[in-house]
């Protein structure tokens, strides 16, 4: 009995990883066939991007059962830390896989850091007061980074938030973040290989972090907040960690997706308000709470535009009929029994009893 | 012998109104002990007073001789009061397994990277806490519905899931609300033989609002009977049940 009930999480689990490992099996092979269009292959890296931040974000939303609105705010966060420490480190560690490392371990940091700093206040609150706040924290954190001015020469580094001239710089200077125009020459160390790679390390910490006693907690919080409390478990303590989990995961996105482009800048479009809502279309669409879910509709949702596009005026009529079809798929009730009805669990013990 | 539990001058307001009004109960280890009163007497509001969802305006609550009085709910369950919902407040979208392992948070106890990880101590933690729960399921013959989904269970079954994980969180003392609620008459019995065991094996005091009579009656050794927030009578059960006060207040005038 005891020993199923584990299985059952595990195999759940390992199921979610093997889409993972088969769908780059596949995509490996195709794009070394040449099958893939260079259009396609220049979306591979984000669609882990946006892997990462769909499941991220679900631990948020469908596990803590707090809503987000400025998820792209801290994948924001996570890029320009990240691609900081790269730039300033690229003559001095010229390894480039352990700068990258260490580029994702910073992101991470600083994202989950100011995750924490966010949700400490807030989330002692009783009430939806998180979605209201990550929402101006997403806005809020584009136009911080758009008037900053950081500089490096050998005097060490300078700051400044009016121009690069104010920063005083010697000759042989350099302006690493160059406020609108953002941070240009990040060392494009991201590739799809370490993007998968990262996407299973983010389910590897999402998924044991449910299985576990804190994510019980952490679950027993959303399901009935009084009733956690009556059982002597620590409402702000786990409320925070899920939060700054997810926040530190948003920050590796954001390494990965900064370290894919020569020019990174903060702007409405990469990290907006839009894109928040849309990493939460992922979540919703996918289901909220099922991480396996996240992913197939974070890949379904981002490729789908991109493989229509030879249809062009009926791209966007089909991109929302999908929206639809999926959305009904996950939360319409009799659907929902209609597939569990025909699962292909079900159908296999059935074909079996048959036997 | 000193009372587990002792309250003295208990009240609460909220607005105008007096819920709770010179409340004093003292009750002793292992006994049973029942509260109760016509709807909207303040049952409930004294049990969310003990368990520190309400801070009282006055009066002080010791338990085994520490004033417990103002403290957290939280602080309050790990100083040894465990209780359940007159509404059923279940984790309902986790395992009934997961119920009563919630309930064991605080006694059984990795870190956040060992869970992550999967290090030795969190299979071995887990494992500790399978079987621990498992054992409290059986109690309440709920072994079989292990992997349901709590909210997949019948209601009857519902309340008793509640128990478990309030016992999992090694309480001394059990608030029980409205515990037979919605049972038949036969899940009555049933619950009545289930609450004297909880007792009996568990070594724990109980105190319950219950508003059928049978069970009252037939299993609390003291009560109190509360009527708009006042104490009405208080004593032996079968001296307070045949107290004339008593019975107007429930037959009306
Ligand atoms: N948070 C609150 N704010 C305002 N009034 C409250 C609050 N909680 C309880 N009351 C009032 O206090 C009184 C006592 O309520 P309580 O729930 O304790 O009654 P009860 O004895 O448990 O009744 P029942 O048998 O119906 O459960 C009621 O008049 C109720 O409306
Ligand atoms: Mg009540």
């Amino acid at each position: 009995m005891k020993k199923f009930k584990l299985g059952k999480n595990m195999k759940d689990n390992i199921i979610t990883y093997g889409i993972v490992i088969i769908a780059y099996v596949i995509m490996q092979i195709l794009v070394s066939t040449g099958h893939v269009s260079s259009l396609m292959q220049g979306l591979l890296v984000p669609l882990c991007v946006y892997v990462i931040l769909a499941v991220s974000l679900n631990l948020t939303v469908g596990i803590l059962g707090e809503l987000s609105l400025g998820h792209a705010g801290f994948m924001c966060v996570g890029a320009f830390a990240g691609a900081f420490f790269s730039k300033c480190m690229k003559n001095v560690i010229t390894f480039g896989l352990l700068r990258f490392v260490l580029a994702i371990l910073i992101g991470a940091l600083a994202a989950g850091i100011i995750g924490f700093l966010i949700g400490m206040p807030v989330l002692r609150l009783r009430g939806d007061y998180l979605a209201i706040v990550t929402l101006a924290f997403g806005e809020i954190i584009k136009n911080v980074i758009n008037v900053l001015y950081i500089g490096k020469d050998s005097r060490g580094l300078h700051f400044s938030t009016k121009d690069s001239l104010s920063l005083g710089l010697e000759p042989e200077g350099d302006v690493i973040i160059n406020g609108a125009q953002g941070i240009t020459g990040t060392p494009k160390d991201s590739t799809f290989t370490i993007g998968v790679i990262l996407i299973i390390l983010t389910l590897i910490i999402v998924l044991n972090l449910i299985h576990s006693r804190d994510g019980r907690a952490i679950m027993s919080i959303r399901d009935n907040l009084i009733a956690a409390e009556s059982i002597g478990i620590n409402i702000t303590k786990y409320k925070l960690m899920a939060f700054s989990i997810s926040a530190a995961l948003a920050g590796v996105a954001g390494v990965l997706y900064s370290h894919n482009l020569n020019s990174l800048m903060a702007t409405p479009k990469n990290f907006g308000y839009n894109m928040s809502i849309m990493i939460l279309v992922f979540v919703v669409l996918g289901g909220i709470g099922n991480i396996r879910g996240s992913i197939i509709s974070a890949v379904v949702l981002t490729l789908l535009p991109e493989l229509l596009r030879g249809l062009s005026n009926y791209r966007m009529l089909i991109y929302s009929i999908v929206l639809i079809v999926m959305m009904l798929f996950n939360w319409s009730p009799k659907l929902i029994d209609l597939r569990k009805r025909y699962s292909l669990k079900r159908l296999l013990k059935r074909t079996r009893e048959v036997q | 012998m000193a009372a587990l539990l002792e309250v003295k001058n208990l009240g609460i307001s909220f607005g105008g109104l007096r819920a709770v009004d010179d409340f004093e109960i003292s009750i002793k280890k292992g006994q049973l002990y029942g509260l109760i009163g016509p709807n909207g007497a303040g049952k409930t509001t004294i049990f969310n007073l003990l368990t520190g969802v309400y801070k009282p305006s006055e009066g002080v609550i010791s338990l085994e001789g520490n004033n417990i009085t103002g403290l957290k709910t939280i602080e309050i369950n790990k100083a040894g009061i465990a209780r359940t919902f007159q509404n059923i407040r279940l984790f309902k979208d986790l395992s009934v397994l997961d119920n009563v392992k919630a309930g064991l948070h605080n006694h059984y106890k990795y870190s956040t990277l060992e869970g992550i990880l999967r290090l030795p101590n969190y299979f071995k933690m887990e494992k500790a806490m399978n079987e621990k729960a498992m054992e409290l399921l059986k109690v309440f013959e709920l072994e079989g519905e292990a992997d349901y989904l709590a909210a997949n269970l019948p209601y009857g079954k519902q309340r008793k899931l509640e128990i478990a994980r309030a016992l999992a969180t090694e309480p001394r003392l059990l608030l029980l609300d409205e515990p037979a609620a919605g049972m038949n008459p036969n899940e009555t019995m049933e619950l009545m033989d289930t609450i004297r065991f909880v007792r009996d094996n568990f070594d724990m005091t109980i105190l319950l609002i219950e508003h059928d009579m049978k069970l009252v009656s037939g299993i609390c050794e003291e009560l109190t009977v509360l009527n708009f927030g006042r104490i009405l009578s208080q004593g032996k059960t079968s001296r307070v049940l045949n107290d004339p006060q008593v019975i107007t207040a429930y037959l009306g005038e």
